[in-house]
């Protein structure tokens, strides 16, 4: 297909467009296929790129000839444009609604983007299984790597390679796949090194109503169990929620099946719930009505607070009792790639301090994410705007970055990365010219050849100076298990998302560069003082000044 | 002394009311001033300041002991388990009496006496200079000065003596005014901005009735419009409802009728009054107080008390004044109902948006000497310091300071204190522990022998400045400069976690970003000294003494371990009840009861869980920061030493 077919009007002059906080510009707009383009032509104003893919919703309106299109982006933002001329403000209006809800993926920006940089270091080789395993096997030889997944046919959403005890057998992993919803059968998410217990993860068990078994399932989860040491099954549905599944095939398994288990409920909502919580919020920050009663019971009936504080209390209990009460545990929900995978992420932020530097957090949102099945493509098709019927989209990861963005507030010191990097993630999960995030599973980005055809985000983060931008100037690695509070009072609306573009962040901003100061500040003179106490002879100083200048090196 | 019935009860248990956490066992201290617990394995110590005591409840009988709660002025709630009922009861009536001071004379300032000679108090209370105030504002000049009408408290009895008055009201002029004014509170100066001229003039509400009318006050706002040379008239900001403004015209009050004064415009802002207020603080005492919350619960709590509705009323009130005299350049005289509490927070609001001098320690406390202490705002009514009518009792400056936080929420950089020098003026204005705010009046207070008798609090937090500076602050920063235009929507506003649950530890973030800046700040001054030892050892100084200098400030830095573990959080770090306490419990009812087979296991060597109770006494170095209110490192409390 041509772009150019859906393009009547590539070019209108004398377009004005209006940006929150930022001043109104007058310019020609131009449609290519994948962005919308607004350019004053004057050397000192900022252009404005848009990709197609993030338009979430567009409105028209129109007075005498001029005629307005608001576009409503999926990172939140609403900007503004006035097009001289109906017909003009029509093609153009028709061509964006058309450019970005283009279906097919092979269309999709990512496949066309040539990158301006040289990539040093390719993202997609980065965070392979087969090393993560190593690093595994270097600590413990109770697993194994297993193939039985190789060509997808077992477990479509699951990778090729995974992490199963090293007492099954790849038949054992195949019935129990049958047992599973998805066939996703329990494997490993994480070994805690201190005392060696695990977080496996999986879908729900398919019992039913007829309570049906399967000796292979319940062999392989007992397998990870250490001897007379007893485990926690934590179901992220509610009982009534999990009873239900059962008339759909679906269900949990029973006591008398699993006496080595302990199951816990938890409450955290579905999918399309999770999407009406997000309309909601936007909604909420984006009323410009006065009232602090409105704006408080908006705030409290979007309910996302209340997802945020459930998803990250369920986290905790996981990490609770792999640390505390040194059990393992088994998560699932019903499908095991939203709910399942945002506890066992946001778990071993709290429990696993590697997973709080900017290289640990990019191999958790691969392995736990991107290898584990999360339907990226599916859940982020829509933002909070869209007027389309809603299919399968669901704020599933932004609230997974959102709980990080609250333990970051509460240990602001214990990241190697800021909140900024956060806000970038969350906007590439939605539209990005890099093929991260396309597709649906494993086995569908092996079929789109995205490691060949496009660019990895990472490729493009860990550039040094990309990345300075990401870097959080307190971090002191911390080598302790990090419990967050999840009392309301401490759980706080993320601002930088939802208000991003409802106040102006100067001050925010300016606060932000006075604190990087203080410590660059600092740094400089530590370096001095190094530099004039080695010239004085006085080298065994050098201890304090050197254990404070990691963060230079990085 | 005769109101303590016990002096000293053994094996008393401590709570902690936060985590599940086994409680403390230790020895409780009654003494005049203070209850004290007495950890009897670490020997921390808990003090409570008896005026910090709002109320004492006998809870009903557990299978340990007899408990109270006992809740204090600055939201500390404590609880203890005494073992005998007769003991439990002894310190109930005991605590009772002692939180309720029925004579000023017994309050808790007239009896500390910190190692300070006669001369020193008496330079301690002139370090703030209300008269260089306003000589740094820019008056008297030639439009305004200093009046000696009320030198003796004659024309009104809740200002301060010393009043401030456009030179062109004559004497019977302000005398009239003064007449038709509630109490007396004519009309004068509240603050002076230089740029515009204009003033923002302070009173209480006219007589006015449904018709009266008195010249020498319509004279009056005259001569304040006109003492503004740039601005043809002047507001008049009336900060209450016009529902409330006008039900007070029933009985002779009232407000400013717009035909009988020139120039003037005439404005309500509708802040509530006192009574408002205090059961919407009451409410949200409530909200902060609820034992592990949902989110909902707490957020439909925090609107159904209305509280930060009110805030943002207070907020908006300032801003429009500070805009008013700022842009427009505009005078505006600012009255409620008697001009001590809406209007004193108002003004003081919009000086604090106004001028960058109120945005450092010093204009703080400036600040509310001026519009709080001297104006009259009735301190010991409003904050209970002696046992009278609890309907007058009202968070109002309680809502001042917290329309502080909000704008150093806003504006980071903007100000030179911190969040803890709010909460440690909150504390002081409760705890009775200085003068400053004991009565209701500058009168009441000469009456008293305030400033002969007991000690200004200003010099002591100047003294420990360094806890209360803002590390983001900068002179030299673009937002530290000129007015505040804050944000009002509803979303800027937020609950401040940090006052309403100060001593609730586990809500607040582990790691503070606060200290980590504070302290490099620290270490790089060390540093810079450092350097200059260097720069003058090339000048041809010494080098054994850069050396030696070189040594003691790393020495110095690793003893306060800046970039070392991070201590502060094994001290605070502990997993919550993630589970409604349903499943995962302690370790040693876990999972199936059967304790042989979960190993504890060994992993309390992170975090340490004796700890904790630092944040109660003022003794722990780690955040929260030690409020001094709740003990006093000089203080020689006689009882203690004798129990």
């Amino acid at each position: 297909m041509e772009f150019a077919e859906l393009i009547k009007t590539p070019r209108v002059d004398g377009v004005v467009l209006h940006r929150p906080f930022l001043p109104t510009v007058e310019g020609t707009l131009c449609l290519t296929g994948h962005h919308l383009i607004l350019s004053s032509r004057q050397d000192n104003t900022e252009e404005l790129w848009l990709l197609h893919a993030n338009i979430d919703a567009i409105e028209k309106r129109f007075i005498g000839s001029l005629g307005t299109i608001i576009v409503k982006c999926k990172d939140l933002r609403i900007i503004q444009l006035d097009i001289p001329g109906m017909e003009e403000c029509l093609n153009i209006a028709n061509s964006i609604e058309a450019l970005s809800t283009l279906d097919s993926v092979s269309l999709m920006y990512p496949f066309f983007y040539r990158p301006m940089f040289e990539v040093i270091e390719d993202g997609w080789n980065l965070f392979l299984p087969e090393e993560a395993f190593k690093e595994l096997e270097s600590m413990t030889d109770e697993w194994r790597l297993s193939e039985v997944n190789k060509d997808f046919s077992i477990c479509p959403s699951y990778p090729a390679l995974v992490t199963v005890p090293k007492d099954i057998d790849d038949d054992s992993l195949c019935k129990a796949a049958t047992f599973r919803h998805g066939g996703r059968f329990p494997v490993l998410s994480y070994y805690h090194k201190k005392n060696g217990m695990v977080i496996m993860r999986a879908s729900q068990p398919l019992t039913g109503t007829s309570g049906r078994r399967c000796k292979e399932d319940e062999k392989l989860i007992n397998a990870t169990l250490r001897a007379g040491k007893r485990g926690y099954i934590i179901d992220t549905r509610t009982i009534a929620v999990a009873q239900q599944a059962k008339a759909r095939g679906g269900g949990f398994e029973q006591e008398a099946n699993y006496p080595q288990w302990r199951r816990i409920h938890k409450a955290i909502e579905r999918t399309n719930i999770l999407q009406e919580s997000l309309i909601k919020i936007v909604e909420a920050c984006n009323d410009h009505s006065n009232s602090m009663d409105r704006w408080l019971s908006k705030l409290e009936a979007s309910n996302w607070q209340s997802q945020v504080k459930e998803i990250l209390t369920t986290a905790c209990l996981a990490a609770q009792c792999i640390d505390r009460e040194g059990a393992s545990v088994l998560v699932h929900g019903t499908e095991g790639t939203d709910s399942t995978l945002q506890v066992t992420s946001l778990a071993q932020i709290i429990l696993e301090p590697a997973c709080r530097t900017v290289r640990g957090f990019q191999a958790l949102v691969e392995r736990e994410w991107l290898q584990a099945g999360h339907p990226f493509q599916q859940r982020c098709a829509q933002s909070a705007y869209s007027n389309e019927k809603l299919r399968s989209e669901a704020p599933v990861f932004l609230l997974f970055l959102d709980c990080v963005w609250q333990i970051l507030r509460q240990f602001p010191c214990s990241f190697q990365f800021n909140e900024h990097f956060l806000v970038m993630l969350f906007e590439h999960t939605y539209a990005s010219q890099f093929g991260t995030f396309l597709g649906t599973t494993a086995a569908e980005r092996v079929k789109l050849k995205l490691s060949q055809k496009t660019v990895s985000l990472w490729s493009w983060v860990n550039r040094p100076q990309e990345l300075e931008r990401f870097l959080n100037p307190l971090y002191e690695p911390n080598s302790l298990v990090i419990w967050p509070s999840v009392a309301p009072q401490s759980l706080l609306l993320w601002e930088g998302v939802f208000l991003r573009w409802n106040r102006s962040t100067k001050c925010l901003d300016e606060a932000y560069e006075e604190m990087v100061h203080i410590i660059e500040y600092n740094k400089e003179l530590q370096l001095k003082v190094w530099v004039r106490s080695s010239a004085a002879g006085q080298r065994r100083f050098m201890g304090p000044c050197i254990s404070h200048m990691h963060i230079l090196s990085l | 002394m005769e109101h303590i019935r016990l002096p000293k009860v053994e094996r008393v248990q401590l709570a902690d009311r936060s985590s599940s956490r086994r409680a403390q066992v230790g020895t409780l201290y009654l003494t005049a001033f203070h209850t004290i617990f007495v950890d009897n394995e670490v020997h921390n110590e808990l003090w409570v300041l008896h005026s910090l005591v709002c109320n004492v409840e006998k809870l009903s009988i557990t299978s340990c002991g007899y408990p109270l709660l006992i809740r204090c002025k600055n939201f500390q709630v404590i609880q203890l388990l005494i073992p005998k009922e007769n003991d439990c009861n002894d310190v109930f009536v005991s605590l009772l009496r002692l939180s309720r001071t029925e004579r000023y004379e017994e309050l808790y300032c007239f009896s500390f006496m910190p190692n300070v000679d006669k001369a020193a108090r008496g330079q301690a209370w002139d370090f703030l200079n209300l008269k260089a105030e306003y000589n740094r504002m820019g008056v008297s000049n030639k439009l305004w000065h200093t009046t000696s009408v009320n030198r003796e408290y004659r024309v009104c009895d809740t200002y301060p003596a010393d009043l401030y008055v456009p030179k062109s009201a004559s004497l019977p002029v302000i005398v009239g005014s003064s007449r038709f004014r509630s109490k007396g509170r004519f009309p004068t100066l509240s603050y002076y901005y230089r740029e515009t001229q204009a003033v923002i003039c302070r009173s209480s509400q006219p007589l006015s009735g449904f018709s009266a009318r008195c010249l020498e006050d319509e004279q009056m706002l005259e001569a304040i419009m006109k003492s503004n040379p740039g601005s043809r008239f002047m507001y008049v900001v009336d900060t209450r409802p016009k529902l409330n403004a006008m039900a007070n015209r029933a009985t002779g009050k009232g407000y400013e009728n717009e035909d009988n004064y020139t120039n003037i415009k005439f404005q309500f802002i509708g802040i509530e009054n006192i009574h408002v207020m205090r059961n919407s603080q009451q409410k949200l005492i409530e909200v902060s107080d609820l034992p592990s919350p949902s989110m909902g619960e707490f957020l439909l709590g925090l609107e159904t008390s209305d509280w930060l509705k009110h805030i943002k009323s207070i907020l908006a009130a300032g801003t429009f004044i500070a805009k008013a005299v700022a842009e427009e350049g505009v005078s505006v005289l600012v009255h409620c109902s008697d001009g001590w509490d809406r209007t004193t927070q108002v003004c003081s609001l919009a000086s604090v948006l106004l001028d960058p001098f109120y945005r450092t320690l010093k204009g703080l406390m400036v600040l509310i000497e001026k519009d709080w202490v001297s104006f009259g705002h009735k301190f010991s009514h409003r904050y209970g310091h002696v046992v009278e009518e609890p309907k007058e009792a009202s968070p109002v400056i309680d809502q001042f300071l917290e329309c502080v936080w909000q704008l150093m929420e806003q504006f980071p950089c903007a100000f030179e204190y911190n969040e803890r020098f709010l909460i440690s003026i909150y504390n002081h204005v409760h705890s009775c522990h200085y003068g400053n705010f004991i009565c209701n009046s500058e009168k009441e207070r000469k009456d008293l022998g305030i400033r002969e008798k007991t000690h200004s609090l200003w010099p002591h937090l100047w003294k420990n400045k360094v806890d209360f500076v803002n590390p983001l602050f900068r002179a030299d920063h673009s937002q530290t400069k000129g007015v505040l235009q804050p944000l009002t929507t509803p979303y800027c506003f937020k609950f401040w976690r940090g006052l309403y649950n100060h001593f609730d530890r586990g809500l607040h973030p582990r790691q503070s970003v606060l200290d980590s800046l504070m302290a490099i700040k620290e270490e790089t001054q060390q540093l810079e000294e450092v350097l200059t030892i260097y720069q003058q050892k090339l000048a041809g100084v010494g080098r054994e003494q850069a050396n030696d200098l070189f040594v003691k400030k790393h020495g110095m830095k690793n003893s306060q371990g800046l970039w070392a573990e991070p201590t502060h959080i094994r001290l605070a770090n502990s997993p919550q009840d993630y589970n409604g306490g349903n499943l995962v419990s302690g370790p040693k009812d876990f999972l199936f009861g059967d304790t042989s087979e979960s190993s504890d296991p060994d992993n309390s060597d992170q975090e340490s869980e004796g700890a904790d109770f630092s944040c109660h006494s003022c003794s722990g170095g780690a955040s929260p920061p030690s409020e001094d209110s709740v003990k006093d490192p000089d203080s020689d409390d006689p009882a203690f030493n004798n129990a």
